[in-house]
């Protein structure tokens, strides 16, 4: 199994711990990685602004992608998402189409559609599968609760994006339990973290993230668990700046992969443990030892 | 004489140029960060900065980024073979060359006591050194006019650079050719070292000159006598081989020589000589004279730039000195692209033709910015496109063959530009993530101010057509943009269920939405029913929208709900643009 991996801008600036645990944590599987260095923006923020930028960004990466041969994984929601979004643009004909394929050839460059856009979680569901997945698994989390938040732009639109049942995903909860840990149900499971608005209304941005900690506090998950750098940054350094103001208890972020290394006996200075803006240290104490686990 | 004046002339522009550059880094200010730290207190804060890291161990960080990054050049290697193949014979020929031949008087002939430019090891030297150098400014033209790497613009400096150096080093072989032919000059030397009065002995030292050494004569031809050119070798050497080598060794100018054998004569009677000395000395005076001011200043600010970055920390570092840097950093920008080339955001200039989406153009933009430029709107409008357009992956800092912390520099020219008062659509899109997450660094006014601008401009009409006391218009039914995208038309499938609005989180965050959104989802889907597209376009709606997809999920009438909004910002962009347009004459930005 090989993947090109498509880290997007955000997580080689600001989450690196992510890009680090999901590194191990799929070399400990065997999923294989390939990175292409030409890879650019994924052209999510460029779909408020121009249609044509956003999607001559997006086809250069699928175009990237195809050349190598290779599928996509994509770690960040809204990079997958908006790949999806374009590949589903890419399907149709018409002048705007016409001219992104003229540039990509200007560029040396050729999509036709052959890969496929996959994002992490998904690879790990149902291309490695939960049972790979178990048989690597050394510790299990004991009585210790997690809220997942799915991600808008993976969910939806479903029809494009294909990631799991849209009104009641199962996919991400199934892979927190296999690390013997629970998924709590909470209300705000489905809803957005906040971060397509942070620094154009941080209001608004600020109270969507703090509805969902309530909620997240309200069904008594110990973290939330994200797969996304903007969900993550939004739940992690955004939340820290509200609780500094605000004085309440953070319900903080574990990424997925770091959340599923530990299991894996990966040590927690390659998954980047300390390397949240809220402290995430508290997550060793659930793990109880293989041995126990067996019996 | 003339000789002396012009070096001491060009020597003295080069010293007053090299204190005003450096004068500029400490004068000079980018960006709102820097306005109010007075002169002299960075001077001061550099000093005390140099002495506090030269005597700590971060003295060791900087022995290891000068010996890698500024002498082994490793991150142009990382980068770009050729290219780094390219930098290191320019670099290396051309240093090696100032400091043996340039500068002979005063290094090579004190070091080595049998220096003598015309012998051993020193002859072959200069011309491999020299080779060296052609060969780099070859590959450098080979990269920006036949390879065409991609996005590498080419700017009168780097034209400038590449032929200054081009003009130095080709005169300098044909001379080294033109003399070797040189009758002239073989007499002259005669006259001084051998002193020969008898006709026989001229003829016979001139033949093995001509035989052996390229000389052009217009008296003596070959073959010659086998006795002629015996007697010839003792003149020879008696009086030259001390000073001599084999001019085979000078391989580039005898290689000349041989090809310009056939035309030596009449270039000997014309002064040829005389004319290229003129060109070599006069092209590297000029070169010497206006380095500080060219893109040639890189050899003095980018080891500067690279040590600097070694030791400096955003948040630990004095305030004064990374305004200091900053301005620096501009001299240490030698327009190589690779910050381009390896730009996430640069599609978008693709898309968009705006040059000032690529790193390494809003660089050259800064330097004319930092040296007191005053922009029109226009210009304003697209480097402030450009500045924002940028989705602070930090790859071109982390790239950056110059060390620069380009990441540092767009963080504080953005804030400056988006403070002009020039609305900048780009702050009500995810580009603006970065800006929330640093908002602490900025005032909260500050803040403010380019949202409100943005969400004035994009607005459009919007309140003007929300007037109930205005009639309704449909001119803009005719509007084609929106026809662009089959998906489009899907907002005539509306049956105004209201399921959008009532599944909309935004919606749900308000105690008053309508009031605060301008208009409701569904509501918007009614517009573009009856074809009011202008009213559609103008809600705050659109920008507040998250983006989440609930609407175009639940909506029971597969209405692309959430695409129609996208469709619908970009439309109000646009028109946001041709305001700014229509308005640039009148808006003199400072």
């Amino acid at each position: 199994m090989k993947y090109a991996l498509f880290l997007g801008c955000n997580i080689p600036a600001r989450v690196d711990q992510y890009d680090a645990s999901a590194r191990a944590v799929l070399r400990q599987v065997g999923v294989q990685l390939k990175d292409i260095r030409e890879f650019n923006c994924c052209g999510y923020p460029m779909r408020n602004v121009d249609q044509k930028a956003f999607l001559l960004s997006s086809a250069v990466n699928l175009a990237l992608a195809e050349k190598a041969g290779l599928d996509i994984l994509a770690l960040c929601k809204c990079c997958f998402g908006t790949l999806k979004e374009a590949e589903h643009i890419l399907k149709e004909e018409g002048t705007l189409q016409k001219e992104v394929h003229g540039l990509l050839a200007q560029r040396g460059l050729k999509y036709t559609g052959t890969i496929q856009i996959k994002h992490f979680l998904s690879v790990l569901y149902h291309d490695v599968g939960l049972d790979t997945l178990k048989s690597n698994i050394t510790m299990q989390y004991k009585d210790f609760k997690i809220a997942t938040h799915y991600g808008c732009h993976a969910l939806r639109p479903s029809k494009i994006t294909q990631f799991d049942d849209p009104v009641a995903p199962s996919i991400f909860d199934n892979l927190v339990e296999v690390t013997g840990a629970k998924s709590v149900d909470w209300t705000r499971k489905l809803e957005c973290c906040g971060a397509p608005v942070l620094g154009v209304n941080d209001d608004l941005s600020m109270n969507l993230a703090k509805a969902k900690i309530s909620s997240g506090k309200k069904a008594g998950a110990d973290y939330l668990c994200s797969a996304c750098p903007y969900c993550h940054l939004q739940f992690d350094t955004v939340q820290k700046m509200m609780v500094s103001q605000n004085g309440n208890n953070p319900l903080a972020s574990v990424l997925y992969p770091q959340l599923l290394g530990l299991c894996m006996g990966i040590d927690e200075k390659t998954l980047g443990i300390n390397m949240n803006q809220l402290d995430i240290s508290s997550v060793t104490s659930f793990l109880e030892s293989g041995e126990e686990n067996a019996e | 004489m003339v000789f002396t004046a012009f070096l001491y002339a060009s020597l003295i522009i080069f010293a007053l140029g090299l204190i005003i550059k450096i004068w500029t880094w400490f004068s000079r200010t980018i960006g709102t960060s820097a306005k109010q730290i007075p002169t002299s207190e960075r001077v001061s804060a550099a000093v005390k900065g140099i002495f506090g890291v030269v005597f700590s161990p971060k003295i060791l960080t900087l022995i290891k980024v000068f010996t890698l990054d500024v002498v082994l050049q490793i991150r142009i290697l990382k980068e770009d073979f050729l290219r780094w193949l390219m930098h290191m014979l320019i670099y290396v020929g051309f240093m090696l060359l100032l400091l043996m031949h340039a500068l002979e008087n005063f290094i090579s002939e004190p070091l080595f006591t049998d220096y003598y430019s015309t012998i051993n090891p020193f002859m072959f030297l200069r011309d491999l050194f020299g080779l060296m150098v052609i060969i780099g400014v070859g590959i450098a033209i080979f990269r920006r006019f036949v390879l065409k790497v991609p996005r590498l613009k080419t700017s009168a400096m780097d034209h400038y650079a590449i032929i200054i150096l081009a003009v130095i080093m080709l005169s300098g072989v044909l001379l080294e050719g033109a003399k070797i032919t040189s009758y002239t000059e073989y007499q002259a030397m005669v006259e001084d070292y051998a002193d020969l009065e008898d006709q026989d002995e001229i003829a016979a030292l001139e033949s093995y000159w001509v035989q052996n050494f390229g000389t052009v004569s217009p008296n003596v031809q070959a073959p010659f006598d086998e006795e002629v050119l015996s007697m010839g070798k003792d003149l020879h050497e008696a009086s030259c081989m001390d000073c001599h080598s084999a001019p085979q060794w000078a391989f580039t100018g005898y290689a000349t020589a041989k090809i310009i054998k056939p035309a030596a004569l009449a270039l000997d009677r014309a002064g040829t000589s005389t004319i290229l000395w003129y060109i070599h000395f006069l092209a590297c005076f000029i070169g010497l004279a206006y380095l500080p001011f060219s893109k040639m200043f890189h050899i003095f600010a980018t080891p500067v730039s690279l040590l600097a970055n070694a030791v400096m920390e955003k948040d630990k570092s004095d305030p004064a000195n990374i305004a200091t840097r900053q301005v620096m950093e501009l001299d240490a920008c030698t327009h190589c692209g690779t910050c381009s080339l390896r730009c996430s955001a640069a599609s978008a200039f693709d898309a968009l033709g705006n040059e000032y989406i690529l790193p390494s153009e809003k660089m050259t933009f800064l330097k004319t910015l930092a040296a007191g430029k005053k922009l029109s709107a226009r210009e304003l409008s697209a480097i402030q496109e450009g500045v924002y357009l940028c989705t602070n992956c930090d790859r071109c800092t982390v790239v950056c063959p110059a060390g620069i912390n380009l990441k540092e520099l767009w963080f504080n020219v953005r804030e400056d530009l988006v403070q002009r008062g020039c609305p900048e659509p780009l702050v009500l899109s995810p580009f603006s993530f970065f800006r929330g997450l640093n908002r602490e660094n900025i005032s909260t006014e500050d803040y403010a101010r380019p949202l409100a601008d943005a969400n004035r401009a994009v607005a459009g009409k919007f309140e003007q057509v929300m007037d109930p006391g205005t009639p309704i218009s449909f001119k803009d039914r005719e509007i084609v943009e929106l026809n662009q995208l089959p998906s489009t038309g899907t907002f005539s499938y509306c049956f105004g269920c209201q399921t959008c609005t009532t599944v909309c989180p935004v919606v749900a965050e308000y105690e008053n939405p309508l009031q605060t959104l301008g208009l409701l989802p569904h509501q918007i889907m009614n517009c573009l029913g009856l074809g009011l597209v202008e009213m559609a376009s103008g809600p705050r709606m659109l920008w507040d929208c998250v983006t989440c997809y609930q609407c175009q999920e639940h909506c029971p009438q597969n209405v692309e709900i959430t695409d129609i909004f996208f469709q619908l910002k970009n439309l109000a962009v646009k028109n946001a643009g041709k305001v700014v347009d229509e308005n640039s004459p009148d808006l003199e930005a400072a």
